[in-house]
């Protein structure tokens, strides 16, 4: 079960204050392998324009604040989620797109995708569509930006505080293809 | 001393907010280009302080003290720069030679950070980066020969003063082959297109960046800032006049900086070994031409 619900770990003070800079400067690091991943570029481009926001892509983890699942995600992909994840810095935040992370979407029954995300890594905020458009991205962004500016947007230390938890439902998922995956520990 | 130490203080401030303006307004202009709007002017600003406030992580102590030697190695180089009437040191008046000399500082501090890093990418990146500077130093400091010569003095002040008296004084009208080869430098200085081979963020992962989390991204940012005001502010000196008033001085260093930015707008990138031939082919030639027009 998770340990503590949302309100326990809401940012205040100090935090709050800073909230106010993070929530504007969104640097986003997108794991491309789902097919939403086509309608990140018009998003960004100039005929939508999410650099209004001073949100923007970034290369690797290490700079980026926000991680984007676009779309269905396969075990195997799984793991390399995780690890982009846990390289990222605090504070950080997850969006996953389309139906697929959320209940698998059309993958539903498939033996090598995962059905839900938030099992495995706190998601912060889930954009449902197959595939969303833009103007449904953007609004998704500025709920995230609103959630920010509350304090409301915490999953990460949800992750923290659930640590075991995540864990052990990843083990779970992991284990069940390790006789494939074993190779490559 | 105190009042060295308040005038050292107000150079290194003044030059990193005027440098992330002048990055927060190009990112507005170059946004213009492409048709779409970019956030606000004062984006820099917060993106800085977003960078301060988030968690980092550094590999080992060499990476720490790299990434703020870079830091340092600007601002240092910022002391000896005349910034419109005001001079740190006021018996310096901004000797070139050291400038050339102490700008390196910033570019080894990085390398030796990001080396330090570990990730390959990074080490790419920043031989890259070094790589160009061996292209875009032998350009400028033709044009720096030129001036030095020129001018009887290698010191910024005395350019300044010689060019006194309406822009048709401006090194810009008198040299202008120079000042076309100093303003291809400037874009390779800067790391700007088509210069950019060593942040190129599809193919290695934004170079030395790559492994710099919240504090030491933002160290970088302030780095690239006070950069783009140092480069900015030598050209302006050199070639443009300088000023005896700070506005005219901050406005002249932005419009340069915007064109600098409108060409990497539309330029793609070149291959960083032909962005070393290309700096030893046309603006070499260019300063070449401009000196033995001088010579005779």
């Amino acid at each position: 079960m998770l340990l503590t619900s949302t309100n326990e770990i809401k940012d205040n003070g100090m935090e709050r204050i800073l909230n106010f800079f993070r929530k504007k400067s969104l640097w986003m690091l997108h794991y491309c392998t789902g097919c939403g991943a086509v309608e990140l570029p018009p998003t960004m481009t100039s005929r939508w324009d999410m650099e209004r926001f001073g949100m923007g892509p970034m290369a690797t983890p290490r700079q980026a604040d926000l991680l984007l699942i676009t779309g269905y995600l396969s075990v195997k992909s799984l793991k390399r989620v995780i690890y982009t994840y846990e390289q990222m810095q605090e504070p950080k935040w997850v969006i996953a797109f389309g139906s697929c992370p959320i209940n698998g979407g059309i993958y539903y029954d498939s033996y090598s995708v995962i059905n839900r995300l938030a099992l495995y890594m706190p998601v912060d905020l889930s954009i449902e569509g197959c595939m969303p458009r833009p103007e449904a991205i953007i609004d998704g962004f500025t709920k995230l930006m609103k959630a920010i500016e509350k304090g409301e947007a915490v999953g990460y230390k949800k992750y923290r505080e659930n640590y075991e938890w995540y864990k052990a439902n990843q083990r779970n998922v992991l284990e069940r293809t390790s006789a494939v995956l074993k190779e490559e520990a | 001393m105190v009042n060295i130490m308040l005038r050292f203080l107000f150079a290194a401030f003044t030059s990193i907010i005027m440098g992330l303006l002048f990055m927060g307004i190009g990112r507005k202009f170059i946004a213009r280009i492409r048709r779409h709007y970019a956030g606000p002017f004062y984006q820099s600003f917060i993106d800085v302080i977003k960078l301060f406030s988030k968690k980092s992580i550094s590999h080992n102590w060499i990476m720490d003290f790299g990434v703020m030697m870079g830091f340092a190695g600007i601002i240092a180089t910022i002391i000896f720069m005349p910034i419109g009437p005001f001079n740190v040191f006021s018996q310096m008046q901004g000797n070139i030679i050291i400038i050339i000399y102490f700008m390196t500082i910033g570019y080894l501090g990085m390398a030796m950070g990001v080396a330090a890093s570990g990730n390959p990418n990074a080490t790419i990146g920043i031989a890259r980066a070094l790589t160009l500077m061996l292209g875009y130093e032998i350009p400028f400091v033709l044009t720096v020969i030129l001036l030095v010569f020129a001018n009887n003095s290698s010191l910024l002040q005395v350019m300044v003063v010689n060019q006194q008296g309406g822009f048709m004084e401006w090194n810009a009208i008198r040299y202008p082959f120079a000042f076309l080869a100093a303003l291809i430098a400037l874009q390779g200085m800067l790391g700007e297109q088509p210069f950019d081979a060593m942040i190129a963020p599809s193919e290695i992962a934004s170079g030395p960046m790559v492994e710099l989390s919240g504090k030491f991204l933002g160290f970088g940012f302030l780095q690239h800032a006070a950069q783009i005001f140092l480069e900015t502010g030598i050209i302006v000196n050199m070639f443009l006049g300088g000023s005896q008033n700070f506005f005219i001085f901050f406005a002249k260093q932005l419009a340069l900086y915007l064109l600098t930015v409108a060409v990497s707008g539309i330029f793609p990138r070149y291959r960083f070994e032909d962005a070393v031939k290309f700096f030893w082919m046309a603006p070499t030639a260019l300063a070449a031409i401009q000196l033995i027009i001088f010579i005779i």
